[in-house]
C-alpha cells in the first residue's frame, strides 16, 4: 500500500520549474530514495513532502489524505535536516524532547521515550550535552533521535550524511537503514551519492531538472538504464559510454575485459588501484573507456593492450534524446545468450 | 663551516633528547614570545591608560580636592561627597536618571526586537522599511533635537495642532514638569530603536531557517518558535543592547541643552547634564569630579552585572 503520493506536483521559482510535474509514490515501510546532482529538485520535493514549499500544481496524500494545502505539523511527519537544525542552547535531551513538549506529552511519557529513543541511537550518556558539544555523527544521531521519538509513520531526510566524513557515512547509512526497517517507518531519503541510493533504496528516483529521469529498484537502474544519464549516474565508475555513429553504446566497466586478441586495440592512460580491483582507464578510437579488472593489475600507463566485452552486456542508447534504444532486442539477446 | 652539535646532557629523557630546541633555547623563544605580545599589545594599552584609566584616577583624586582662585588644590577629604549627599539636585537628578532608563530601556529594546522581526521577512519595500526604521541614527542629534522641539511646541506645535482637532486647548508640553520627562522618553525611545533593530536585524540574519522550519515540522506556533527558539538564541544581542541602552541613558546631554535645559525647575535634568553644568556653567570642577566617580560606579556596576552574572547564563554560539 502507497503511504505517500505525488501526482503532478510543480513547484515554480519564477520562470524556473524547480519540480516540473512529479508523480511517485511510496509504499508502506519503504525507503525511497531521491537522487541526482545538485539543483535537480530532489530537495524541493522533499520540502514539498515536508509542507515547508507549497506546490503550485498538483496535489500530495500522505496516508490516503491530501495534505496539499496543510501545514508541515499537520501532516504529521518528521524530518532530519542537512544542517541537522540542532537547537544550539538547548541540550540533547531538550532537542529530541522539543515536539513532545509542543504537543504537551506528560513528563512521565516524555522521559520514558526519551530513555528508548537514546537508547537506540546511543547518546544515553550525553543526554546534558549541547550540540557544540558533540562530534557530527553525535548531532546525527541527536537528530535521528528527534525524528523518530514522535513516531511518525514518514520520515524524511534531506542530504543527512552530506556533513560527516566517509567512515561515519558508512556507518551511518547502515545504521539509518537498520532503523528505517526495524521502526517500520516510511522514509524518503534525499541524497546525490548514487552509493547511498544503491545500498539502502528500496525504490530509487532518479531526477533531473526537475523531472523524474527513472524509477525503480537500485538493481533495475543498474542494470537497465532508461537513458544515458541514468547509466552516468549510477555506478562508481560510471557506465562507459562509446558514440558510434547515432548511438551511444553502453557498457559497464566490469563488463569490459582486458584479452590478448580482444576486439579493440586500446592505450591505457591511467591505473588506479583500488585493492580488492583496480579501474583501467584506456582510450579506444579516440573515446576514453574504463575498464575495472579484479586484484592488482600490473597494466603500466602507456601500454597497448587488447580489449573487448560480451555484445549482450551492451546497452544502447540514442546520441541525440539519451533514451535507451534496444530494450526489446537485448531482452532477447540476453535470453538466447542464457540458453 | 662545520656545524658543531652541543652532546646531549646525560640525564635526559627521551623526549627532550628528541626535541629539536635544547631547553635554553626554548626558555628564550618564551621570553620573546611574551615581549613580542607585549609589545603588540602596547599601542592599546597606551590609548587606554592616557585616556580612560589615568583620568579616572584623576578624577577620583579631584574630587577629594578644592581648587582655589590662585590654583592651589587643597585636600578636603571627603566633604564634596558630604556637600553631595545633602543636594538635592543631585538626588532629583538621580532619581531623574532613574525613570529616564526605565522609560527608555526596555521600550526601545521591545520595540527594536519587533521591528526587526517585522523587517526581516520577506517583502515588498522590505530595504525602505529598513531605512525608514534606521534614519533616526542617522540625523544629526540637533536636528533631531529640534525636529522634536518643534513637535512640542505649544499652540503650533505638530502635537498642539492635533490637539486642536480634538478641540483641546494647547498645552506646554516641554514646559510642564509632569510631561517634560515623558516627552524625553518617547524622542530617545524613537531615536534608539531604530539603531537597536539594525543588531537585532543582523543576529536574526545569522540564525538558520532550519531551526524555524524544524521547529515547524515538530508544531511548534510561531510564539512558541520564538519564545523557546528565537528570542534565547537572540539573548547575547539583547544584553549587548541592553548595556548600550543603559550607557546612552547616561550619556544624554545634547538634547537636553537644546530642548529643556533641564528645565523646569530641574525636571528634566538628567546625572550627566548636571555634572556639565556643575563643570561649565558653575565652574565647579572638583564638585563635577565627584559627581562623575557617581556615575563611574553605577556604570562599573551595570559591566560587573554583565561579566559576572549574565554572561553566564547566556548561549554564545
Amino acid at each position: 500500500m502507497s503511504v505517500i503520493t505525488l501526482s503532478r506536483v510543480s513547484k515554480f521559482w519564477g520562470a524556473m520549474r524547480a519540480v516540473d510535474d512529479v508523480s511517485l509514490t511510496a509504499d508502506e515501510g519503504s525507503l525511497l530514495v531521491l537522487l541526482g546532482p545538485s539543483g535537480c529538485g530532489k530537495s524541493t520535493t522533499l520540502r514539498l513532502i515536508a509542507g515547508l514549499e507549497e506546490a503550485d500544481a498538483g496535489t500530495i496524500s500522505l496516508g490516503g489524505a491530501d495534505v496539499t494545502h496543510l501545514t508541515p505539523a499537520q501532516r504529521k511527519i518528521s524530518m532530519v535536516f542537512q544542517s541537522y537544525a540542532l537547537f544550539p542552547h538547548l541540550s540533547v535531551a531538550e532537542n529530541i524532547v522539543f515536539g513532545l513538549r509542543v504537543r504537551r506529552v506528560s513528563r512521565a511519557e516524555r522521559d520514558a521515550r526519551l530513555k528508548r529513543v537514546a537508547d537506540i541511537v546511543g547518546l544515553s550518556h550525553l543526554l546534558e550535552r549541547k550540540p557544540s558539544q558533540l562530534s557530527g555523527g553525535q548531532r546525527q544521531r541527536v537528530a535521528l533521535g528527534r525524528a523518530i521519538i514522535a513516531e511518525a509513520r514518514i520520515c524524511l531526510m534531506d542530504e543527512p550524511l552530506s556533513n560527516l566524513d566517509a567512515k561515519l557515512r558508512h556507518e551511518m547509512r547502515t545504521e539509518i537503514r537498520a532503523l528505517q526497517q526495524r521502526l517500520g517507518m516510511t522514509m524518503i531519503y534525499v541524497t546525490h551519492d548514487q552509493t547511498e541510493a544503491m545500498t539502502m533504496a528500496d525504490r530509487v528516483v532518479l531526477m533531473r531538472d526537475g523531472r523524474i529521469e527513472q524509477s525503480g529498484s537500485p538493481e533495475e537502474l543498474y542494470n537497465h538504464p532508461a537513458t544515458a544519464f541514468t547509466a552516468r549516474f549510477i555506478g562508481t565508475p560510471p557506465m562507459n559510454l562509446l558514440r558510434q555513429d547515432d548511438r551511444l553504446i553502453g557498457v559497464r566497466p566490469e563488463h569490459v575485459q582486458i584479452v590478448a586478441g580482444g576486439d579493440h586495440a586500446a592505450r591505457v592512460k591511467a591505473v588506479e588501484h583500488l585493492g580488492a580491483d583496480s579501474i583501467v582507464l584506456c582510450e579506444i578510437y579516440g573515446q576514453p573507456i574504463s575498464v575495472r579488472l579484479e586484484g592488482f593489475s600490473k597494466v603500466q600507463p602507456g601500454e597497448d593492450v587488447r580489449i573487448a566485452w560480451d555484445a549482450a552486456r551492451e546497452h544502447h542508447f540514442d546520441s541525440k534524446s539519451e533514451v535507451r534504444l534496444d530494450d526489446i532486442a537485448n531482452e532477447d539477446r540476453l535470453a538466447a545468450s542464457s540458453q | 663551516m662545520v656545524a658543531h652539535r652541543r652532546p646531549v646532557a646525560s640525564g635526559m629523557t627521551d623526549t627532550a633528547a628528541a626535541s629539536p630546541i635544547p631547553q635554553r633555547r626554548a626558555g628564550a623563544q618564551a621570553w620573546w614570545n611574551a615581549v613580542n605580545a607585549w609589545l603588540l599589545l602596547l599601542p592599546a594599552a597606551v590609548l587606554l591608560v592616557a585616556f580612560t584609566h589615568y583620568p579616572i584616577l584623576a578624577t577620583i583624586r579631584h574630587s577629594l580636592f578644592i581648587t582655589k582662585r590662585n590654583g592651589t588644590e587643597v585636600f578636603i577629604g571627603l566633604d564634596s561627597y558630604q556637600g553631595m549627599a545633602a543636594d538635592p539636585i543631585f538626588w532629583k537628578a538621580l532619581i531623574n536618571n532613574f525613570w529616564f532608563a526605565l522609560g527608555t530601556i526596555p521600550t526601545s529594546i521591545a520595540l527594536a526586537l519587533v521591528m526587526a522581526i517585522w523587517v526581516n521577512r520577506n517583502m515588498r519595500g522590505r530595504g525602505f522599511l529598513r531605512l525608514a526604521y534606521f534614519t533616526p541614527t542617522v540625523l544629526p542629534m540637533i536636528a533631531v533635537a529640534n525636529i522634536w522641539l518643534f513637535f512640542y511646541t505649544p499652540d503650533y506645535g505638530l502635537l498642539d495642532q492635533l490637539r486642536g482637532v480634538f478641540g483641546l486647548g494647547g498645552w506646554n508640553w516641554l514646559g510642564d514638569p509632569s510631561t517634560v520627562m515623558g516627552c524625553l522618553i518617547v524622542m530617545v525611545i524613537w531615536k534608539e530603536a531604530g539603531f537597536f533593530m539594525i543588531f537585532y536585524l543582523a543576529a536574526l540574519q545569522q540564525l538558520s531557517p532550519d531551526l524555524d522550519e524544524a521547529a515547524a515540522i515538530e508544531g511548534a506556533s510561531r510564539w512558541y518558535t520564538f519564545r523557546r527558539i528565537t528570542f534565547p538564541l537572540l539573548m547575547p544581542t539583547t544584553l549587548f543592547v541592553a548595556i548600550n541602552a543603559v550607557i546612552n541613558s547616561f550619556k544624554l546631554v545634547d538634547h537636553l541643552v537644546i530642548m529643556t535645559k533641564g528645565g523646569p525647575n530641574n525636571a528634566s535634568t538628567l546625572l550627566l547634564y548636571y555634572i556639565y553644568e556643575v563643570a561649565f556653567t558653575f565652574q565647579d570642577s572638583s564638585y563635577a569630579a565627584t559627581l562623575t566617580v557617581v556615575l563611574l560606579l553605577l556604570l562599573s556596576a551595570v559591566a560587573l552585572v554583565k561579566f559576572g552574572y549574565l554572561d553566564r547564563r547566556i548561549h554564545y554560539q
